[in-house]
């Protein structure tokens, strides 16, 4: 029963590897395994695969992180501040990812690693507030102290966020699908003009997109519980070691 | 004047896995006096901070009853007095300066006759405008006691109550002390077995070393 | 509030007797001003660079100074008493002013320093620009001081605080470069109102937060 979950992702991260590598990319799709060719992304659009769910993930994770943060608070329980803790290092984990896989791609289709889009401004900002949950979580030596601060920090940091989105778009021009820019006339925020903003994912692309997004997911989901038995286990064992 | 009832229930506290105790239970209803004891490091002055609610518990809880009502943990302190050798006052300031802020802070009217009387109580009168930093250990041990009992409280916490005293600042404790038990609620943890005559009850802190979470 | 104002008022006279903060809060933004000045020289910078530059200094002489009411009191151990004489919403807001009044001083301070030493930064829309000061103040002085709350309570507090407040202070440090070139240009107040906007609900957001998350972090 309990490697139902492991053998699921397995199959699924497979799958997803062979379908988003393998069909090609051809100007008129004839069949099932063959992707349409978007002009100015050719063999790169397959990105989207693996660079949206590390990106999708990077925000479940937090969003998971502070949940259970939230939890502790009520509880008190300091099981609920090791899932916290242990998927918000899933969660950096996913964020370098997502920094990682989007600005290799970014300097071969925009020309530069990094552009100070509206996405890879959010990316960099969730970056900061992994990286400052981790440190103050490194800086507190008492278990009760370390879970409840960090809680409280990973709340202020997320009640910033609609700040940032309703900021961002105001600032930086989007280069990312579905980024929302300034017409330069009126001076009113509108939807993208670019060419490789607009495009549509044709229907088995699109497949393969949720297929990759549901296995991703999973795989989070599995490694979460996984740190978490293994943080558990660690502190049954310390809290053994120093009563015998 | 109300009635007060401070109700400990199962109370426990751990830093980290190191358990201090566990499964500490009393009342005391007004008036009532216990003695804390126990071995260094057996928990006295947590559980002293813990009851005037400066530090968390780890399980358990503990309330003042005022009247039939049940007092918010952050207005506690509002009816307890602390004197512990953890409590430092603000020594850029003289005496009388401590004193009048924390009338000031706490939202009562004293008025500086009334400061001055509790300083003369204490034995501090002379240096009344002396900063708290040219004060002897002993002089600062007086100065908790004006600062604890300037709000009048009902209930007075007293951790190692005549550690740097002199006698004549021993026989004013003993004087308080004795006040307390029989109007207030009184709670002392100390070491000295010349101070276990202060409480109506003892309570022994190495008996709660059992973690009973497991 | 008036007993939150006598903590505010102890704050201020042990400010004044002991400087924890104020001494090298002014001689930080001197010589990080006068690095300004060497680098640009005579040159003509854009309102970009100015308006950029000016909240650089104003983020880390906040930096260097707001923490200083939390963390001296949790170095000396006086946190006892306070937690003993105070409701901690009271705690809170007496910190939150000190640091409002420390915030306002030094930042006029910044804004005289930088109308008077940079020829190219030149204000057109003073209405504009001071609303953004007042609110801003108000935005950094909050999440400062809740931060600082947070950081006291750590092992290294000087390194930390920058970090963890950097993220939390970003969209204020945005919002008042924008509204600064702007006024810089001599647009009017309607043309960003949008930015003032987010400023203000910043304000009342953070401090509510900040009010209601304090008791938990205050107690030890």
């Amino acid at each position: 029963m309990k490697s139902i979950l492991r053998i699921t992702v397995f199959v699924l991260i497979t799958l997803v590897l062979i379908l988003s590598i393998v069909p090609p990319i051809v100007e008129t799709p004839k069949n099932f395994f063959e992707f349409p060719l978007i002009p100015g992304l050719e063999d790169k659009a397959k990105i989207i695969f693996f660079h949206v769910p590390t990106a999708w993930l990077t925000v479940i994770a937090y969003l998971i992180a502070m949940l259970y943060g939230i939890r502790f608070l009520k509880t008190k329980d300091i099981y609920n501040d090791m899932k916290s803790v242990s998927s918000a290092a899933l969660g950096i984990v996913f964020c370098f990812l997502a920094t990682l896989t989007g600005s290799v791609w970014a300097k071969f289709t925009w020309g530069s690693f990094w552009h100070w889009d509206p996405r890879e401004t959010s990316i960099f900002i969730l970056l900061l507030i992994y990286g400052a949950y981790f440190a103050l979580r490194s800086a507190l030596d008492n278990e009760e102290k370390r879970a409840r601060l960090s809680a409280i920090y990973s709340i202020l940091a997320f009640l910033t966020t609609p700040f940032f989105i309703f900021i961002m778009p105001r600032l930086m021009i989007g280069l990312h699908p579905g980024a929302l820019e300034i017409d330069p006339t009126t001076g009113q925020v509108k939807a993208s003009s670019n060419p490789v903003i607009k495009f549509e994912m044709a229907e088995n692309m699109r497949v393969v997109f949720f297929l990759s997004l549901t296995a991703f997911t999973l795989l989070f989901f599995w490694l979460w519980n996984l740190s978490y038995r293994v943080l558990r286990l660690k502190y049954k064992l310390q809290t053994e070691m120093q009563e015998s | 004047m109300n009635n007060v009832r401070l109700i400990v229930s199962n109370l426990r506290k751990a830093f980290n896995r190191r358990l201090v105790f566990d499964g500490v239970s009393f009342t005391l209803e007004k008036p009532a006096s216990i003695v804390i004891t126990g071995r260094n490091g057996s928990g006295k002055s947590t559980l002293i901070k813990i009851l005037a609610g400066v530090l968390s518990t780890s399980g358990g809880n503990f309330f003042y009853e005022v009247g039939e009502s049940k007092l918010d943990s952050e207005n506690i302190y509002k009816i307890i007095g602390l004197v512990s050798p953890y409590l430092i006052l603000y020594d850029e300031f003289t005496a009388f300066e401590n004193l009048h802020l924390f009338s000031k802070i706490r939202g009562i009217k004293k008025s500086n006759e009334e400061i001055f009387d509790l300083l003369d109580q204490v034995g501090l009168y002379e240096r009344r405008n002396d900063l708290l930093r040219t004060f002897s250990s002993g002089m600062k041990q007086r100065m908790k006691y004006a600062s604890a009992l300037i709000h009048n409280p009902t209930v007075l916490l007293l951790d190692e109550p005549t550690s740097n005293l002199d006698d004549e600042g021993k026989k004013f404790v003993n004087k308080l002390i004795q006040d307390f038990k029989s109007n207030k609620i009184l709670v002392v943890a100390t070491n000295e077995q010349s101070d276990f005559q202060f409480g109506d009850s003892i309570i022994n802190l190495d008996a709660y070393k059992i973690n009973s979470k497991r | 509030m008036k007993k939150a104002y006598y903590i505010f008022h102890k704050d201020f006279s042990s400010e004044l007797r002991m400087r924890f903060a104020l001494n090298a809060l002014i001689m930080f933004v001197v010589v990080s001003l006068s690095t300004i000045l060497f680098a640009i020289g005579s040159e003509k910078a854009t309102e970009n660079v100015y308006a950029g530059m000016m909240w650089v200094v104003v983020f880390f002489s906040a930096m260097s100074g707001l923490s200083r009411t939390f963390v001296s009191e949790e170095e000396r151990g006086t946190n006892l008493i306070l937690s003993l004489i105070a409701h901690p919403v009271n705690i809170f807001l007496g910190k939150f002013l000190f640091n409002l009044v420390l915030i306002f001083f030094i930042n006029t301070i910044i804004a005289i320093l930088y109308l008077t030493l940079f020829s190219g930064f030149v204000i057109q829309n003073w209405y504009s620009f001071i609303l953004a000061f007042v609110l801003g103040n108000i935005g950094i002085a909050t999440s400062s001081t809740i931060i600082a709350a947070i950081i006291a309570k750590a092992n290294v507090k000087g390194t930390l605080y920058p970090v963890l407040a950097f993220p939390i202070l970003l969209p204020v440090i945005l919002m008042l470069i924008e509204i600064t070139k702007s006024a810089m240009v001599g647009e009017s107040i309607s043309e960003v109102q949008s930015e003032f906007f987010v400023l203000l609900s910043y304000d009342v957001v953070m401090l509510t937060a900040s009010l209601m998350v304090f008791d938990i972090i205050w107690k030890d």
